[in-house]
């Protein structure tokens, strides 16, 4: 919609004067609304549009705090791929962000569905699913952290009471990203759970009764009605879970700190160690840039995918 | 619990009521209900009343399911001794002053955006609203060295709240929802307003902002549920550690604090935040449809 033009003033203003003032007026207005906007334009400028700018020319650049920035072409780029930890890094995050694809969206889907059934007690569940996203991350990783302890966690406790054996949750190479996916999930899905209730909320009826006339069973009913009719809303929280998890951090940043082994070593983490730990800007920024690149590409490829099949 | 009016589901209420699918559904829900109290409350029970357990006791590779014996004295040693009380403070501070900013920028750029349309006002929306689409992280570097010397003004805002408080005003998110619940408010009614002497801040304060309170509700909760939560820009910007909040100091303290010190002070960082979403739980459920894009 175009700016509502202002109205002319009630009185018999004519010709060159009332252009005149029309102008002065729609002047005026601008000059109010965009006093409204300079706070909100101020802070995106300097903390979202110029960042954006800059996080990109940093990639090219050698940044220390005691001389100016200098140019360096290709060069950090070159650094990251020479860096043993630089694949690891991406090799470990793919790791996480499939496991939690495993869990992350199989959970909080079936979680829905059945509690879009229940007639009891709904309000509870609802309630309770959502408590640990309410919890600030690092009271989850130390919570777990505690719960993994191989002296008195919970966990191990558990499985001696099945007579099962202890197990080395964050501290053997094999099971130390597993646990930190399931914390993740666990702390992540109240809120892709809801999102996925409210959406079953709002399936029609009447299909499900269609399908039911035809025959189909409960399961046939599951895979032709519910999933079509949350085919959206699925898409698009696989791909926000993969932008998500792509970029983990306190998980391991709390738990394992990267070990076992490196085994745990995320991108994020890694970028977090060039930046704050080395002081090295420029390879950070290059590597933010290359994470930037392959979740856009990742997000165009998906959505041209999934669109194709529509 | 009520029961709530059925609506036709993925099981049909015949199903529901044939032997077997009553069987069925009694299992699953005590299933159900027991596994969620299991899984995400009984991990809560348990942080609290480990913080009353004595250190002996904690320590125990056998657990406890009731404490042997209390010591409620780890919560007010936790928070005078060890100063957890300063580090919630810190955070109260930089959540309410989050709150303030966002409310105060975000509403009233929503407001021209929707109601005064400046010329260029959807090119300046499209910009903010294409930040949406970025990875928080490729800012972390760029906006970090930002902050420690801002562009023209170059003064350095690390260990001030402000590094807090004036990125989160950059939330295209809050400023998106603010401008569709505003879109709604007739024009008439600001026009009459108008009319009845009221000038552009008065129609704002007056008219609108009373109308949109459950949006500003949503916008609060999720301004201070936000900060509260942050743990890692927090950590980088407030290095003083006298001016950090509670999760940062949490998380470098964990080494050094007795265990059940420790769980007295996660049990203070999660308070908050939990008694928040008991009372407004339907606002923040909104809220997150609100967000989550509707085909």
């Amino acid at each position: 919609m175009p700016p509502s033009a202002p109205r002319p003033p009630a009185g018999a203003r004519t010709g060159a004067r009332a252009g005149n003032s029309r102008l002065r007026r729609a002047v005026r207005e601008n000059l109010v609304a965009y006093l409204f906007l300079a706070a909100g334009v101020l802070c995106f400028a300097l903390f979202s549009w110029y960042p954006i700018v800059r996080g990109v020319l940093l990639g090219f650049q050698q940044v220390t705090f005691a001389e100016p920035a200098r140019w360096v072409g290709l060069d950090n780029f070159r650094r990251l791929f020479e860096d043993p930890l630089f694949l690891t890094a991406w090799q470990n995050t793919g790791h996480f962000t499939l496991l939690a694809l495993v869990f992350g969206f199989a959970a909080p889907f079936a979680t829905a569905v059945v509690l879009n059934e229940l007639r009891h007690g709904r309000p509870y569940l609802r309630m309770t699913v959502y408590l640990p996203v309410m919890l600030p991350p690092i009271v989850t990783m130390l919570l777990w952290r505690w719960f993994y302890d191989p002296g008195p966690g919970l966990f191990n406790s558990a499985l001696e009471v099945f007579h099962l054996p202890a197990q080395q949750w964050l501290e053997s190479e094999n099971l130390a990203m597993v646990s930190l996916v399931l914390v993740s999930t666990w702390a992540n899905m109240g809120t892709t759970t809801l999102i996925y209730l409210a959406a079953l909320g709002g399936i029609p009826g009447e299909l499900y009764e269609a399908a039911e006339l035809d025959g189909a069973s409960i399961r046939q009913r599951l895979w032709h009605v519910t999933i079509p009719q949350m085919r959206f809303i699925l898409m698009i929280t696989l791909l926000l879970q993969v932008i998500g998890t792509m970029q983990v951090f306190v998980e391991p940043f709390v738990l394992t700190g990267g070990g076992p082994d490196d085994a745990t070593v995320t991108v994020l983490l890694l970028l977090y160690r060039y930046a704050f730990v080395y002081n090295d800007f420029g390879l950070a920024s290059a590597m933010s840039t290359l994470l930037f690149v392959v979740l856009g590409l990742f997000s165009v490829v998906y959505l041209r995918l999934t669109r194709s099949k529509g | 619990m009520a029961a709530e009016t059925p609506v036709r589901t993925l099981i049909a209420p015949a199903e529901m009521t044939r032997r077997t699918g009553r069987f069925l559904y009694r299992f699953v829900l005590v299933a159900t209900l027991t596994g969620f109290t299991i899984a995400f409350v009984f991990p809560l029970y348990w942080m609290t009343t480990g913080a009353v357990k004595s250190s002996s006791e904690l320590a125990d590779p056998n657990p406890t399911l009731f404490p042997e014996s209390w010591h409620p004295e780890s919560y007010t040693e936790a928070w005078t001794n060890v100063g957890l009380g300063q580090f919630f403070l810190n955070t109260l501070v930089l959540a309410l002053g989050a709150w303030l900013t966002q409310i105060l920028v975000d509403v009233s750029a929503a407001y021209a955006l929707s109601k005064l349309r400046p010329l260029l006002g959807n090119v300046v929306l499209g910009m903010m609203l294409a930040t949406l689409m970025l990875p928080v992280s490729a800012l972390l570097v760029p906006t970090y060295l930002t902050v420690v010397d801002v562009p023209l003004l170059h003064v350095n805002l690390i260990n001030t709240p402000f590094a807090i408080w004036l990125p989160a005003a950059a939330n295209a998110f809050n400023i998106f929802i603010l401008k569709r619940f505003f879109d709604q408010i007739p024009a008439e009614l600001l026009d009459s307003a108008r009319i009845d002497g009221a000038g552009t801040l008065r129609v704002l304060v007056s008219v609108v902002l009373p109308l949109s309170r459950p949006v500003l509700a949503v916008v609060s909760i999720f301004a201070v549920v936000g900060v509260w939560k942050d743990f890692l820009w927090p950590m980088l910007v407030l290095p003083d550690e006298a001016k950090q909040p509670i999760t940062v100091a949490l998380n470098r303290l964990s080494e050094f604090m007795p265990a059940n010190q420790l769980l007295a002070g996660m049990v203070m960082a999660s308070i908050p935040l939990l008694v928040l979403f008991l009372i407004f739980q339907r606002h923040i459920i909104a809220g997150l449809t609100a967000g989550s894009l509707k085909g």
